[in-house]
């Protein structure tokens, strides 16, 4: 949004700001990476992998500390308005692709665990690799639209989660089935049950990204219309 | 810290060294003028003690002017004459003025009319006082048939008091805040009040201390009295006649060729120089009195 | 999901976040206002609800204070100053030659930045106005200088010492003793003119509470370079640019999303 006045008379909150914002980024960067890993260990069936995946997730936290401490340093300057939507968002921001972030690792625990169970059929898992890869996509989405301040795409994210919720709660009911033909499907479905779960919850994340972007930029005057859920999961039978 | 200068630190330290020398010179040559001038001043106070202590007596303050030829007498008559007709000048002199310096600072103050009165005024605290003197012979001794008189003195140094004061109370009154009067006028309290209740309690001391300080002068002036008080050599309280002045009479007495009359001159002089002084300490101690704790 | 981020999910705009807007106590209607030639106020239509906070904000030399200073006709004291319009204390215009001064006075006070105690007793200080407007007794005018020392929050750090002179008080306790002198005429409107800006901290949150608490009993407008000031004691706030009216709304509403770039750019220190 282009106007004369863009930058701050006191140039450290620009500075800060842009610190912020480069460190939100590489967070978001590193759980896409996550995300992507996971998914990929899970079709390679790799337990190495999987546990480096694990230990990274450190390095995620780590940065969540280190840009709660930024956002308090520019709290403490008392911002108003824009700056305040901003740190406040930043702040949510961070915990969300923080979670992102757990999501992954979980994926990669559990990709350890789907490994000791004898070994699905490939069609049995590609429903959750899709739905993976709609994740994937999402968050790749949300985050250029963090960095781009482009409220469409925002508002796109957050119509398109509608789309992951449905996939999920067809591979929820699938799931089911597959179960109900073969007790033997049991313990390995119900660990894709749950890697199902955390790629929706991660779809939920990136959309509160996206509220939040929605929020920084507009303030509480321009709100968007109430969130249309298509998870039916805990209804279906 | 390394004990190696850059070329830069040894520019500074030459530039440093030369100003220390002009420094020194400068204030060298301050303090010899200002001895100088204290050099003549302890000189004319020594003088002024070792004449004047001579004649100094309970007689100098009982006893009235002697003729020529004794060899006692006193300066009664005109300690008494000099504190009637100052009191006299002040009272005239003083209300006017304050009431003036008022009109000037609140009423008058950024006006044409007001940039004007304030010129005026200088130009008469600068009046030479035998001028003074002079216009009051002139209108006022000669328009009542040539009759020298205390009044036309005090009046004369009036003249004197007058723009002091007129100074003294416009300066004071511009130093209290503007919001202090906005403050007392929002309560809805009248200007006038503002001024007596408020305004002037804040300048209280500045006002005080001008009017001290035109005591001071008015009790030295001689060429004024001369032609409007004249002097008289007996005592008297008549002010519509003529009256002695310490100055009149030191003027008299210093220059006749009787010892007696000289002593009781710079006796004289001694008690109005040590007057000058108390008054001025009064000033002094009156103005910085109250010293106001603010955080 | 939703509870504890819902401060900051996009939420329906809620009118106020502070009590529902009164009756408006003050109002300027088509204010113009000039220093001689300078067109120092430009067509202001401005209301201040009673009993509220209303903050005016702004760069030096918008106008604030000129605008707070036609609200007692303060202005009326030096020459060359001329208002055009309206401007209406319950509906009255005061601004009308046939309104009286005495009256507007009495129910409009006024604190100004620097502290000034007059050179009289604490206890004299607060009875001065009051002495002007009624003639009490003295238990009927201790009782009206405590009350007023007490709505001050200066009571207690002076009750044993009323005869003592204002001018040895520290700067915060003055400052108090001036709120407590502006509303012992218990006037119904108190214009603030940067009351802590020549404060240390601590002083200035005295005075913010002091605030707080006289918003109870009296309508309040407040001049205040200091944004965050605004928005911790306003209800409502004025940004005010060259002379022009730009915005006023909730202060919620102005701290958390301007709806002008222009008062955002201040806000947030852009520009200004």
């Amino acid at each position: 949004m282009a106007s004369e006045h863009e930058h701050h008379i006191l140039k450290s909150i620009d500075a800060e700001q842009h610190r912020l914002e480069g460190e939100l980024l590489d967070m978001g960067e590193m759980a896409v990476a996550q995300l992507e890993a996971a998914l990929d260990v899970i079709d390679r069936r790799d337990d190495r992998a999987a546990e480096r995946i694990i230990a990274n997730d450190e390095a995620i936290d780590a940065l969540e500390n280190e840009i709660s401490q930024d956002v308090m340093k520019l709290a403490t300057g008392g911002p108003l308005a824009r700056d305040l939507r901003y740190i406040l968002t930043a702040l949510r921001t961070a915990s969300d692709i923080e979670r992102v972030g757990d999501y992954a690792a979980n994926l990669a625990k559990r990709s350890m665990a789907l490994n000791k169970a004898p070994p699905l059929p490939v069609s049995h898992v590609t429903g959750l690799t899709s739905l993976g890869r709609l994740a994937v996509r999402q968050m790749r989405d949300v985050l250029r639209a963090y960095r781009d301040s482009d409220l469409v795409l925002a508002q796109q994210v957050r119509d398109n989660d509608v789309e992951l919720d449905l996939r999920y709660t067809s591979l929820f009911r699938e799931l089911l089935t597959y179960m109900m033909e073969d007790p033997r499907n049991i313990t390995p479905c119900t660990h894709l049950l749950f890697m199902a779960k955390n790629l929706e919850r991660i779809g939920d994340h990136a959309t509160n990204i996206a509220e939040g972007i929605w929020y920084s930029e507009q303030g509480q005057h321009n709100p968007l219309p109430p969130r249309v859920k298509g998870d039916e999961s805990n209804t279906a039978g | 810290m390394s004990a190696v200068l850059n070329a830069q630190d040894r520019a500074r330290q030459s530039l440093y060294r030369r100003r220390s020398i002009v420094n020194a010179v400068s204030v060298a040559l301050a303090c010899a003028t200002a001895v100088f001038g204290l050099v003549f001043l302890a000189w004319i106070l020594w003088t002024l003690i070792r004449n004047g202590i001579p004649g100094m007596s309970l007689h100098l303050f009982t006893q009235d002017q002697p003729p020529p030829g004794e060899t006692s007498g006193g300066l009664r008559n005109a300690f008494v004459g000099s504190l009637i007709m100052c009191g006299l000048a002040v009272g005239i002199g003083t209300p006017i003025g304050i009431a003036a310096g008022t009109w000037l600072a609140e009423y008058g103050d950024r006006s044409k009319l007001g940039t004007a009165v304030r010129f005026v005024n200088d130009i008469l605290m600068s009046a030479p006082s035998i001028v003074l003197g002079l216009f009051v012979y002139a209108m006022y001794v000669l328009q009542t048939g040539g009759q020298f008189s205390a009044v036309a003195g005090a009046i004369a140094l009036a003249f004197i008091v007058l723009p002091v004061v007129v100074r003294t109370t416009d300066e004071m009154l511009r130093l209290v805040p503007t919001q202090m009067r906005e403050a007392a006028l929002s309560l809805g309290v009248p200007q006038w009040k503002v001024i007596m209740q408020v305004l002037y309690r804040s300048a209280r001391a500045g006002i005080v201390t001008g009017i001290l300080l035109s005591i001071a002068r008015i009790s030295g002036e001689t060429a004024p009295l001369l032609f409007t008080a004249l002097g008289n050599d007996f005592f008297t309280l008549d002010i519509f006649h003529p009256m002695s002045g310490i100055p009149q009479v030191m003027y008299k007495f210093a220059g006749a060729p009787d010892d007696n009359w000289q002593h009781l001159a710079w006796a004289g002089a001694l008690v109005v120089t040590l007057f000058v002084l108390a008054i001025s300490l009064a000033a002094r101690t009156f103005l910085f009195r109250k010293h106001i704790s603010n955080d | 999901m939703n509870d504890a981020r819902s401060i900051l999910k996009p939420a329906v705009a809620n009118a106020t976040q502070a009590a529902p807007a009164a009756a408006p106590k003050l109002a300027a209607r088509d204010l113009d206002f000039y220093y001689g030639k300078f067109h120092a106020l430009k067509n202001i239509t401005l209301e201040i609800p009673e009993k509220r906070v209303t903050a005016l904000i702004g760069p030096s030399g918008c106008g604030k204070s000129t605008l707070l200073r036609i609200f007692n006709r303060i202005y009326a004291l030096y020459p060359g100053m001329e208002a055009k319009g309206e401007v209406l204390l319950d509906g009255e215009n005061i601004l009308d030659p046939k309104y009286s001064m005495n009256l507007l006075r009495s129910k409009v006070g006024m604190v100004f930045q620097k502290p000034v105690p007059f050179p009289m007793t604490i206890y004299d200080n607060v009875a001065y106005g009051i002495r002007h407007h009624e003639k009490l007794s003295k238990p009927d005018m201790n009782d009206r200088v405590e009350l007023a020392l007490r709505q001050g929050a200066l009571w207690d750090e002076v009750k044993d010492k009323l005869g003592q002179n204002a001018l040895g008080l520290s700067g915060g306790q003055q400052q108090r003793l001036c709120i407590a002198r502006a509303v012992a005429l218990r006037p119904e409107v108190l214009l603030l003119d940067e009351p802590t800006s020549a404060l240390d901290p601590i002083s200035t949150s005295r005075i913010e509470q002091l605030v707080e608490e006289l918003k109870q009993d009296f309508t309040i407008a407040i001049v205040t370079h200091n944004m965050q000031q605004a928005a911790r004691v306003s209800d409502y706030t004025a940004f005010m640019y060259l002379g022009d009216l730009i915005e006023h709304d909730t202060t919620s509403n102005i701290f958390s999303a301007p709806s002008q770039k222009q008062t955002e750019d201040y806000i947030t220190g852009r520009f200004g």
